[in-house]
């Protein structure tokens, strides 16, 4: 059998906004992804103790406020910390162009901005999923 | 085994990619499961019911509290349904369960009630057993009590509460048949709310008239509203004495036992029907046969008793 | 014109404009159209078609109030276009502020960040990454005094949104007015309030219902008697239409929390007419320009009727919807941003066409950052424009009579109260919410709306169609992520030279006060607010006493 895709969709940080991480949430699980909804106000620390105990293979993060700088990172951090960077961490959210390349280069693997089409997650995952056994 | 050695030393990743392998039915699972038994035996599985929108989440997280203040590790395996048409899943139980999220003493696990060879229930308490492995003292499963499947995963747990709200009168109807038996504390939950007393009476009543055998022991109801964190104490306590009063009548042992029986043959199926799948798969050998019942030259019921024996001998040679 | 109608014209003349006029006349002597022809206060059908004109629509400034909650509408006084602002510390927003001001703005509307809207202080490490984000950050009066340092409270009027917390900033508000010499009955503004929409779409809440409606009520009591111009609740319907819902969803909800509200108040024992004067409203512009004049007047005549028939009020004024409007964040693009300014004006003309009490238009940047100073002028801009030169504001209610609009302002007016009965049927909105039936609803209509657009059935131009490669825009606002150790410098400041004990002593009386429900805690909150306790220290004393809620989503 082949291993079932695991996503987590989560929004750290405190805003409430959370119409386009329930629009991902469902839109993967319609594309036959098993995805783990957290809810909104979750801390960096939850979101990967989570990742770890679901063994997702991809953690997408959801922002609105602004403080996607401080909080995407430190999501990558601890994962690392934790010794499961090999987990593929995604952002999405209110984000300027300027801010993608440094959260690029701290390890945030795509960054989809306002607009962006589902097939474009989609493609991303599909493109970056194992496809056997861990 | 590398991983058996994570487990039970309860490494919270090796924990996981455990859970995974016997998710996926992955190589190497069978061998992990076996490693793992003799590990097992000391956990308590607690089972949670009910229709959806009960509050069954909120009284697990209300319970994991309770047990943690008691210095108990527990595991929860949240099993949600998935889409029959995408095999895609949105697994949302653990949000009501998030603030225990970085408690080392905490593990939860969504699970997706997806196409398991031998149905979810193999694959939940497969992890049950994992979880048991890793040292977590009590293990709680959820599901919504719909399904065959939920049902069958349910009966499973050494004590089954099935988690009921005012306001759904016409499910009791429905339920009494089949998930009324299988509850052992029937939790009646958002007690605030009107309806309360007389969903008690009506259980009471379905309680009252179903028969049931002699020897199993009394089916308590228990009234709380675990948004208010109330009747909490009281539901702990049954469980507690619950828990007590069927190991020493040797009830639980018992219940094991016939759990161990239903695995155990289960499995009988599953190995089975794996290795007919694969002799029946050659597609010349089915059509040859199908020929010769067609045009009359092989009798049916004679020609399966001597190819079973003939089977037989071929799984035993592996 | 038929004789029925005019009859019904001179009352209205003589009971209800007349009194007005003396009061406020009109901008204008005459009001004519850009070449020159006079425009008329009113129009009027000149015969009953269907015989309920009447009766559905009638007169602006009269039961059920379809055409307006003022006689002479616009021609009187323009909307108040306020623009809600805020970010970084108190010092930059309180410059902000006076710019606004200097630029023609009418009112304050203050935006806080996140950790001041759930109740935590910059230091608290949940405010890590968002310390002055999407607002002001306010942790102590000390900050509050900055913020209005040099703005008379007894000329301007201020909006704040806030919800979990807002008896707590209000208290604040009181205390710097008070310190400015301003009296409590001379204040005026508009706390949202509104906690039922926080579970629904917008999260910031704190507490769970019960405690939250009590703080609700402590409030409207307390201000019914000492601060009578303010409004004490927005309800907002803005974030359930940005969450994804429909037109008709939007104004159902709205009414249905509108509905709680005012029970609950009438629960606690006060009067009716004590409070609901008070009660305002809060939509959404989107870009359908028709649909949304219809769901402004539906709504309307929903409340009007519901406040009489269900609720007895007596009060006019306790019938009559008042609403602040802002234009649809959730329809700017980041794709092409200046099309953001058409989007705006017609989302502006929605507003005003269906008759809104004040307006604030988004910038033309905010799907990508917070807005620039030159971007929120261009959007207050807009609003003159159309205020001044587009001839929207010379007669009320202009599109009134269009077969259309009507047929339009019935349906929706139909929709929505099926879902307002439904609510009602499952035992009201904290029901609805607490079972997740409401933000299942919302999360459905935006999830087709979304594949929709996924589908190319409908268009957004540039987005995903009429696309062009593009550069982003430079120059976007930022704000300093070093602001919240000035913050926390400044919380440690505050709590090294205030007197612990008056401190102590006022978070221990409050505790006392949450644990009893007949105590309104207002007075409690001031004191504390007085002794400079922080906002977090407050918050946190009634989260021990009152919990916390948590969220209760159906996926």
């Amino acid at each position: 059998m082949e291993r079932k895709t695991r996503i987590e969709i989560a929004k750290p940080g405190l805003d409430g906004h959370d119409r386009g991480a329930k629009y991902i949430a469902r839109a993967l699980k319609d594309a036959g992804y098993e995805v783990i909804y957290t809810g909104i106000r979750q801390t960096p620390e939850s979101i990967v103790a989570t990742a770890i105990q679901e063994d997702v293979d991809f953690v997408g993060l959801s922002l609105l406020s602004g403080a996607h700088n401080e909080l995407f990172p430190r999501v990558v951090e601890l994962l690392k910390a934790e010794g499961a960077d090999d987990i593929i961490v995604f952002g999405g959210g209110v984000i300027p162009e300027e801010d993608v390349e440094s959260l690029t280069k701290k390890g945030i693997q795509a960054i989809f901005r306002p607009g962006t089409p589902i097939s474009a997650v989609i493609d991303f995952i599909e493109s970056k999923k194992k496809t056997t056994a861990a | 085994m590398e991983l058996v050695k994570g487990i039970t030393a309860g490494n919270i990743r090796s924990i996981a990619r455990a859970v995974s392998i016997i998710e996926n039915n992955m190589e190497g699972k069978e061998e992990l499961l076996d490693e793992l038994h003799p590990h097992t035996g000391n956990a308590v599985v607690w089972g949670i019911t009910g229709p959806p929108g009960a509050g069954k989440s909120t009284l697990a997280d209300k319970l994991i509290q309770k047990e943690r203040d008691r210095g108990k590790k527990v595991a929860v395996i949240a099993v949600d349904p998935s889409s029959p048409f995408t095999g895609g899943s949105l697994l949302g139980d653990r949000l009501r369960m998030q603030t225990h999220a970085t408690d080392p003493g905490v593990f939860i696990r969504s699970m997706a009630s997806r196409g398991h060879l031998g149905g979810i229930s193999t694959a939940a308490f497969d992890a049950v057993k994992i979880f048991d492995a890793a040292g977590y003292d009590t293990i709680m499963v959820e599901t919504i009590g719909v399904g065959q499947t939920e049902v069958e995963i349910i009966e499973l747990s050494d004590i089954v509460m099935l988690v009921l709200v005012p306001g759904m009168g016409d499910e009791i109807q429905a339920m009494k048949a089949g998930v009324m038996e299988i509850g052992d504390i029937f939790v009646i939950n958002k007690s605030d709310r009107e309806g309360a007393e007389r969903l008690k009476a009506e259980v009471e009543y379905v309680l009252m008239i179903s028969e049931k055998p002699e020897e199993s022991p009394q089916k308590t109801i228990c009234m709380t509203s675990a948004r208010d964190n109330t009747g909490i104490e009281e539901l702990y306590e049954i469980l507690q004495s619950k828990y007590k009063e069927d190991l020493e009548s040797g009830f639980l042992t018992e219940k094991r036992k016939r759990r161990l029986t239903k695995e155990l043959s289960n499995l009988f199926y599953i190995k089975t029907r794996e290795f007919l799948e694969e002799q029946l798969s050659v597609q010349a050998q089915m059509d040859s046969w199908i020929e010769g019942i067609y045009k009359k030259e092989i009798k049916p019921y004679k020609f399966i008793s001597e190819k079973m024996k003939e089977l037989t001998k071929e799984y035993v040679k592996g | 014109m038929q004789e029925s109608i005019k009859n019904r014209k001179m009352e209205w003349e003589e009971s209800v404009l007349n009194k007005v006029l003396q009061k406020f006349p009109e901008r204008r002597e005459t009001f004519t159209t850009g070449s020159d022809k006079p425009v008329e206060r009113l129009y009027l059908p000149e015969e009953e078609t269907k015989g309920d004109y009447l009766e559905k629509i009638g007169f602006p400034g009269e039961y059920p109030y379809t055409r307006g909650v003022q006689p002479t509408m616009y021609r009187g006084r323009l909307w108040t276009m306020r623009q809600y602002a805020g970010f970084g510390t108190a010092e930059e927003s309180n410059e902000r502020y006076k710019y606004l001001l200097d630029q023609g703005q009418t009112g304050l509307s203050i935006a806080f960040d996140l950790p001041t809207q759930i109740g935590y202080d910059s230091d608290d490490p949940v405010s890590m990454g968002e310390v002055g984000k999407v607002g002001v950050a306010i942790d102590s009066l000390k900050d509050m005094e900055i913020l209005f340092s040099g703005i008379p409270l007894d000329k301007v009027s201020t909006s704040m949104t806030i919800n979990a917390p807002a008896a707590v900033l209000l208290a604040m508000y009181i205390a710097v007015a008070e310190k400015q010499g301003v009296t409590r009955d001379k204040i005026r503004g508009t706390i949202q309030n509104d906690i039922l929409k926080e579970y629904i779409a917008r999260g910031t809440y704190i507490f769970p219902p019960a405690p939250s409606m009590r703080l609700i009520n402590n409030i409207f009591e307390f201000c019914s008697k000492e601060v009578p111009k303010w409004n004490t609740i927005s309800i907002s319907g803005y974030h359930i239409r940005e969450a994804g819902s429909t037109a008709v969803q939007e104004i159902a909800f709205t009414i249905a929390d509108g509905i709680e509200y005012v029970r609950n108040a009438i629960k606690t024992g006060l009067d009716v007419d004590q409070f609901a004067g008070r009660l305002s409203f809060f939509f959404n512009a989107h870009n359908d320009l028709f649909e949304e004049v219809a769901k402004y007047r539906a709504a309307r005549r929903i409340w009007a009727r519901i406040m009489k028939e269900k609720f007895s009020a007596r009060k006019e004024k306790s019938m009559m919807m008042r609403f602040h409007t802002q234009t649809a964040g959730s329809t700017l693009t980041a794709q092409q941003p200046d099309n953001n300014v058409i989007r705006v004006t017609i989302q502006t003309l929605a507003a005003v066409l269906g008759g809104t009490q004040s307006l604030h238009t988004n910038s033309k940047d905010e799907a990508l950052a917070l807005p620039t100073e030159d971007s929120v002028r261009v959007a207050l801009r807009t609003q003159q424009i159309v205020a001044h030169e587009s001839g929207a504001a010379n007669t009320v209610d202009p599109l009134a009579g269009s077969y259309f609009i009507e047929q339009m302002t019935d349906e929706i007016e139909k929709e929505a109260l099926e879902y307002i009965e439904k609510i009602e049927k499952m035992g009201g909105m904290v029901r609805a919410i607490e079972a997740g039936y409401v933000q299942k609803e919302i999360q459905d209509s935006a999830y087709r709306y979304q594949k929709a657009v996924e589908k190319g059935e409908r268009i957004v131009v540039g987005v995903n169609k009429f696309t062009v490669e593009e550069a982003e825009p430079k120059g976007l606002l930022k704000v300093d992520p070093a602001l919240r150790e000035v913050q926390i410098k400044k919380i440690k400041e505050i709590k090294e030279s205030r007197d612990g004990s008056s401190v102590e002593s006022s978070l221990t009386a409050l505790k006392k006060g949450a644990a009893d429900e007949s105590v309104n805690l207002m007075p409690l909150i001031l004191d504390a607010v007085h002794a400079y306790a922080t906002l977090g220290e407050i918050t946190h004393v009634l989260r021990e006493e009152f919990g916390e809620y948590r969220e209760s989503i159906v996926l």
